[in-house]
């Protein structure tokens, strides 16, 4: 229990929390005092005077901004005196005098605390009779963001976001009195991975984003709560819809999560979801290439191919961008009808599924809050896990010390106390000297040593050794007070896991080699193959040999996102029969013969589990394009054709079965999420234990010696197919650069800009970086001209002759 | 009984009183060997206290109350503040251009009194001279082992950095010649906290106007109490007031305070121009409100006791207004002055200030409305409630009730000249 302090408001005595804001501190008792500046998750500036109120003082009532004001005991405060009333009177007057009152036709009219605030607070009539002053209208702030200066209150949210909650310090004030304004600094525009933030924060209509501009009035939106499956973190969001339509989307204040923040593709890929290149229909591959079917002739295809291979033959791909309910159909459809324990929805891009979805201690995200220390051993936070960065960001401003280790410079370096370097392929040196705080590495040993410790463990480049991971969580399991998170990224990863969408795991988190659970789970489903089954290279090594025939591909791209594209390619061309669940046509599902149009996020209704383990609702808020079907649906309708009943036509049948027959799921129904949790979902298990608990231990990785090592990391913005068919943010993609330490470059010899080639034939331009160690090369991972690049941990550069 | 401490040596020796041969010849310096070698730092500081000096940069803060303020952490440190960028204010100029090594002797002693390493002199930009001759003078100290290391031997170290500001008058305010100082947007900070626990880069600072600074050295020979001997009892010290506008002896007049008003514009000010009668003048710099006489030529140049009257002795700058003055046309330059030099932060100051500038010129103009007095007292009330005194604000910082001096000013003292401005005067009054 916090300590309190008592407040009187208005002639009425409360106990309000201590050392709040004034302006806070009263919402909470239901005194809601008018503001601008104010902003619960921002600095207070005072900037508006918009939140005056009168204090009882020494020297008698002084007016005082409330939202600066921290609460003290036996404070006397009136916000409803004719002083104060002709204060906001005044502060809402002279807003309004060089405000330009194009309401009508400003994106904020309707939703505006502006005008809100004027209705309630401010004076009735204008005394303004001078000329107004006057911007053009609007300027592009950055690619996603247009700039209104003349509606502009210059209340300082959308600097504040971006210099102290994003760390991008693009924008600023310039000039001054009258003629202040927001402004980018110059040839910076702002551009920034949460620049979409400022236009929620907004609270007038200055910052527009492109997307949405005029597209629709408030009043007119739909709205549903869901997550966001951008990334594992499941950012709370309100997808909004006009005519049938997503048109966009706002973060939602969940604290234990986002706490309201989202980055921009968070925010602006859902135009993805409308993209004329979906694929509305199913498709057959017929003599001249695909041709579109019925759903029953292409199902009853389905069925009789899947049908006609021993279970083994067959493998199933993907899962990791559906709900937990189409993920747990798949893997009983798998399991139990089709036969096989060949699934896996990572793409041997990931992490041992043990490790991911079963380590303990697990932290929760809002443990970032009270640890002492951070420490992230993995992927760039701010290119792969963005919101995580920003929680991270937020736990370093209130003290927590933050160690990075990584083969390259992160979005993390620049506050973090202790920046460990590694050169890509030799971790596990590191790793133990820095275990045993050798010389160079005694500080951020000692870091590690105060508690408590989150450790961020995840794999920092496909071209990783996965056990780089393990390794690393083995290190922070073996400090006293410490949890960890792992860094899996690709949107359900994590609830696809936990329905058993893993080689070596059924649902539930438990491991395929409980033979007690499999057994239940076998009176369940009616069938259930024992032991472990392949994993993604495993079956596209063993389809390429002809071990394997078959293939269900689930909205997974192995050509692009597995290590080996050329192995996924010549896989998927050898495979006898190969069904896709795809939302497009991909350069993977390409080589299928059916393609079934997948209904995506936005479009389907479950449940998903993020990073920490915890489990929220995702609904749907539009209607699935064309033809498009859930996953569960599809997949209940081919089992009837193949003579099974998979109970998963309707979901949340398949959320309660989840709950009866996955153990660490037990508890977890529809109504839990909605009713009892906040709406901020839960994490599992709800109560009881886990029957797989992995524990990491400190292994020995091998070392890899070449002359030039791989670091292949994931960029935010890449080419990916969700990225390349959402308009607003796909002219952002990554180009292809290969960026060395100066002293490599002088040895090939190239300068800055000059091209390379990898592998003989990937060329890009080179870009001179020392924060890359000797050694090793880094080159950003499925962007136009790094397609197909293979991540082994080794690559040949050479020199282009007549480079630039 | 001593009438002047700041300006004998200037007057005394007017083509070299900058320099430090000078300085030195006439009993310079003596006062930084006795702090150093005779006295511990505290004792200073309580001399200090004990002359009971009040600030002379406008707000007349006590200043060994402020150093009583100062915080432990480390470092801390001293700014002097000579951004004087309030029209009418001329008196730190003088003093740095003409006796510079007075002020940084007063620095040396009081960063010696208060555990100080670190000074910097914030100066206005357009003082480009006396930045020149300071910079001049701190070189010739430090060669003369003044300022530097181990001054005078006694292992006390003093480093002194003069910054030239971007010309904004707001960078006066102490908070926001911080920022300004540490290279951000020259806006005041929110109070608390005070400078003395988190002043720059977040660490313990004093800011101190020139002429506070540059009594310090008398203050350390003579002693406290010899201080507070000279005037009256609250107002202890000589104040060096800068005169000006329609005044046959304009310029700077460093005097013991407690004389009139009348005795001050007439006898040392040497009477109005021309023979002219006195309209109005303005006590203490363009943000204090105006004095007429009638009601303030025999009330005393005392800092309570101009306060009493409404308005204050500030930075001490006399505007002096004769007959011939239009008062609209006073009140507008003023007020333009301060929308112009508005940080724009605060929405009373940033708005209002300009909607009266505007307001103010379409009567100059001749389109004023009947109304238009009322809605300027309005607008001023919504920047400054009530317009009492000490003034009320709903801004951060004093400037935008700066503002609206002015136009009370004028409003209460000469409303029928601005009705007499108004096109429809006669419609109005049949
Ligand atoms: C708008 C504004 C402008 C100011 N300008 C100056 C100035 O130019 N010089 C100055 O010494 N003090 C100025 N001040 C006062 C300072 O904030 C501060 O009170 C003073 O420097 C403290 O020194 P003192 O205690 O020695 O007077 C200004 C205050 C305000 C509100
Ligand atoms: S653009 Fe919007 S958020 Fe930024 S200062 Fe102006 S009103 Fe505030
Ligand atoms: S009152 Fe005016 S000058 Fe002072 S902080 Fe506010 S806007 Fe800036
Ligand atoms: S909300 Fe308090 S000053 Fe803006």
């Amino acid at each position: 229990m916090p300590d309190t302090v008592s407040i009187n408001i208005n002639g009425v005595a409360h106990d309000v929390e201590a050392g709040q804001r004034l302006i806070v501190a009263a919402e909470s008792v239901g005194e809601v005092i008018p503001r601008f500046c104010h902003h619960d998750k921002l600095e207070p500036v005072g900037k508006c005077r918009m939140c005056l109120v009168e204090v009882e003082g020494p020297r008698g009532k002084v007016l005082m901004p409330s939202c600066t004001l921290l609460v003290s005991d036996g404070m006397v405060v009136d916000t409803e005196s004719a002083v104060v009333k002709k204060a906001q009177e005044g502060v809402l007057e002279f807003l309004l005098i060089n405000h330009p009152l194009d309401c009508p036709i400003c994106d904020k009219g309707g939703e505006c605390p502006l005008q809100d605030q004027t209705m309630q607070w401010g004076p009735g009539e204008s005394r303004f009779v001078e000329a107004k002053r006057n911007f053009e209208k609007p300027i592009p702030v950055s690619d996603v963001v247009l700039l209104d200066r003349e509606r502009c209150v210059l209340c300082d949210r959308c600097v504040r976001a971006a210099d102290d909650i994003a760390g991008d310090p693009l924008l600023t004030f310039i000039d001054r009195g009258n003629h202040v304004q927001i402004q980018t600094f110059p040839n910076e525009p702002f551009s920034s991975y949460f620049s979409g933030n400022t236009v929620q924060l907004c609270p007038v209509g200055a910052l527009t984003s492109v997307d949405y501009r005029f597209k629709a009035r408030p009043w007119d939106l739909g709205h549903t709560r869901s997550v966001s499956f951008v990334d594992t973190v499941h950012s709370s969001v309100d997808a909004q819809t006009s005519r049938g339509k997503l048109v966009r989307v706002y973060g939602i204040e969940n604290d234990r999560v986002n706490e309201g923040w989202l980055s921009d593709k968070d925010r602006f890929i859902f135009s993805a979801v409308h993209s004329p290149d979906r694929v509305t229909a199913p498709l057959v591959r017929g003599d001249d290439g695909f041709e579109e079917a019925s759903w029953s002739d292409a199902m009853a295809l389905v069925a009789s191919r899947l049908g006609g291979y021993l279970g083994g033959e067959v493998g199933a791909i993907g899962g990791a961008n559906n709900t937990n309910e189409e993920a747990y159909t798949l893997a009983k459809f798998m399991r139990s009808v089709v036969g096989s324990s060949n699934l896996d929805a990572q793409l041997g891009d990931g992490l041992n599924p043990h490790l991911a979805a079963t380590v303990t201690p697990r932290a929760t995200i809002d443990d970032l809050d009270r640890a002492a220390t951070i420490f992230v051993w993995g992927p760039d936070l701010k290119e792969t896990l963005p919101v995580l960065y920003l929680r991270v960001r937020k736990a370093v401003r209130n003290g927590a010390t933050l160690v990075v280790a990584s083969p390259a410079g992160t979005g993390l370096d620049a506050i973090a106390a202790h920046v460990v370097r590694y050169r890509a392929g030799s971790g596990s040196d590191v790793l133990r000297k820095f275990a045993s705080g050798d010389k160079g590495y005694e500080g951020a040993r000692e870091a590690l040593d105060a508690g408590p410790v989150v450790g961020l463990v995840g794999r920092s480049s496909l071209a990783e050794d996965p056990m780089m991971a393990e390794a690393a969580a083995g290190v922070v399991r073996s400090l006293p007070d410490s949890k960890l998170l792992t860094l899996l990224t690709r949107a359900n990863i994590y609830g696809a896991l936990d329905m058993g969408l893993a080689p070596n795991l059924l649902p539930g988190r438990v491991s395929t080699a409980d033979d007690e659970h499999a057994e239940m789970l076998e009176d369940a489903w009616g069938h259930l193959p024992r032991g472990t089954g392949r994993s993604t290279t495993q079956m596209l090594e063993d389809l390429a040999s002809g071990a394997m025939r078959a293939m269900v591909l689930v909205g997974a791209d192995p050509v692009r996102d597995c290590p080996d594209p050329g192995l996924a390619q010549r896989a998927l061309e050898a495979a006898e029969f190969v069904v896709a669940f795809d939302a497009f046509v991909t350069d993977s599902s390409i080589h299928a013969d059916v393609i079934l149009p997948a209904a995506v996020w936005g479009e389907v209704s479950g449940t998903a589990t993020n990073l920490e383990g915890r489990v929220q609702e995702v609904n749907a808020s539009v209607r699935p394009a064309g033809q498009a079907r859930s996953l569960n649906a599809a997949l209940d309708d081919i089992a009837h054709l193949m003579g099974v009943d998979l109970r998963a036509a309707k979901v949340a049948d398949v959320t309660r079965e989840i709950a009866a027959v996955a153990p660490a799921y037990a508890g977890i129904t529809p109504d839990h999420l909605t009713f009892e949790s906040d709406g901020d979902g839960v994490i599992v298990p709800l109560e009881g234990e886990q029957p797989l608990k992995f524990i990491p231990v400190e292994v020995s990785v091998p070392v890899v010696t070449s002359r030039l090592t791989l670091h292949f990391p994931d960029a935010l913005y890449d080419d990916g197919v969700w990225n390349r068919n959402a308009p607003t943010i796909a002219g952002l993609a990554r180009q292809a650069e290969a960026r060395l330490h100066p002293r490599d470059a002088s040895m090939l010899p190239v300068h800055e800009g000059d091209i390379v080639s990898i592998e003989e034939r990937f060329v890009m331009p080179v870009t001179l970086d020392d924060t890359v160690p000797v050694g090793s090369i880094v080159v950003p991972r499925n962007v136009v001209g790094t397609k197909g690049l293979t991540a082994s941990t080794s690559v040949k550069v050479e020199a282009v002759e007549g480079g630039a | 009984m001593t009438d002047r401490i700041l300006t004998v040596r200037m007057e005394a020796h007017p083509s070299d009183s900058h320099t430090i041969d000078r300085y030195v010849k006439t009993g310079g310096y003596k006062a930084l060997r006795k702090a150093l070698k005779k006295m511990k730092p505290e004792a200073v500081a309580a001399e200090v206290n004990a002359s009971n000096i009040r600030g002379r940069g406008g707000a007349g803060f006590p200043m060994g109350v402020k150093w009583g303020f100062l915080g432990a952490a480390e470092p801390r440190y001293l700014v002097v503040n000579c951004d004087e960028s309030e029209p009418g204010t001329f008196n730190d100029r003088q003093l740095v251009e003409r006796d510079p090594h007075q002020l940084l002797e007063g620095i040396a002693i009081s960063s010696y009194a208060l555990g100080i390493s670190r000074a910097f002199i914030y100066v206005r930009g357009e003082y480009a001279r006396g930045a020149r001759r300071l910079q001049r003078a701190i070189d010739e100290a430090k060669e003369a082992g003044y300022l530097g290391e181990d001054i005078l031997s006694s292992g006390f170290s003093l480093d002194v950095t003069i910054h030239l500001g971007g010309g904004a008058y707001i960078c006066g305010e102490e908070t926001a010649l911080l920022n300004s100082l540490e290279g951000r947007r020259g806006e005041p900070r929110l109070k608390p906290p005070f400078p003395a626990i988190a002043g720059l880069y977040a660490k313990p600072t004093i800011v101190n106007n020139v002429e506070s600074i540059s009594n310090v050295p008398w203050i350390t020979l003579n002693g406290g109490l010899a201080y507070a001997d000279i005037g009256p009892d609250r107002s202890a010290g000589t104040k060096m007031l800068s005169i000006s506008g329609h005044i046959n002896k304009p310029g700077n007049h460093e005097i013991v305070m407690g004389m009139t008003w009348r005795e001050l514009i007439y006898d040392i000010g040497g009477g109005i121009r021309d023979g002219n009668e006195l309209k109005a003048w303005i006590p203490g710099g363009a943000s204090s409100p105006w004095f007429v006489p009638d009601k303030h030529l025999d009330t005393r140049v005392e800092l309570d006791e101009v306060g009493a009257n409404g308005s204050m002795i500030g930075a001490g700058a006399v505007v002096v207004m004769d007959e011939t003055t239009n008062v609209v046309a006073a009140a507008h330059s003023i007020v333009r002055f301060f929308a112009h030099e508005s940080c724009g932060q605060c929405t009373p100051c940033r708005e209002g200030t300009s909607w009266m500038e505007d307001i103010l010129a379409r009567i100059m103009d001749g389109r004023g409305r009947p109304e238009d007095i009322d809605l300027l007292m309005d607008v001023s009330d919504n920047i400054s409630p009530g317009l009492s005194w000490p003034p009320a604000m709903t801004t951060i910082c004093p400037l935008g009730p700066s503002a609206t001096a002015p136009v009370a000013s004028i409003v209460r003292y000469f409303r029928d000249e601005i009705e007499a401005m108004m096109p429809n005067k006669e419609a109005a009054n049949a």
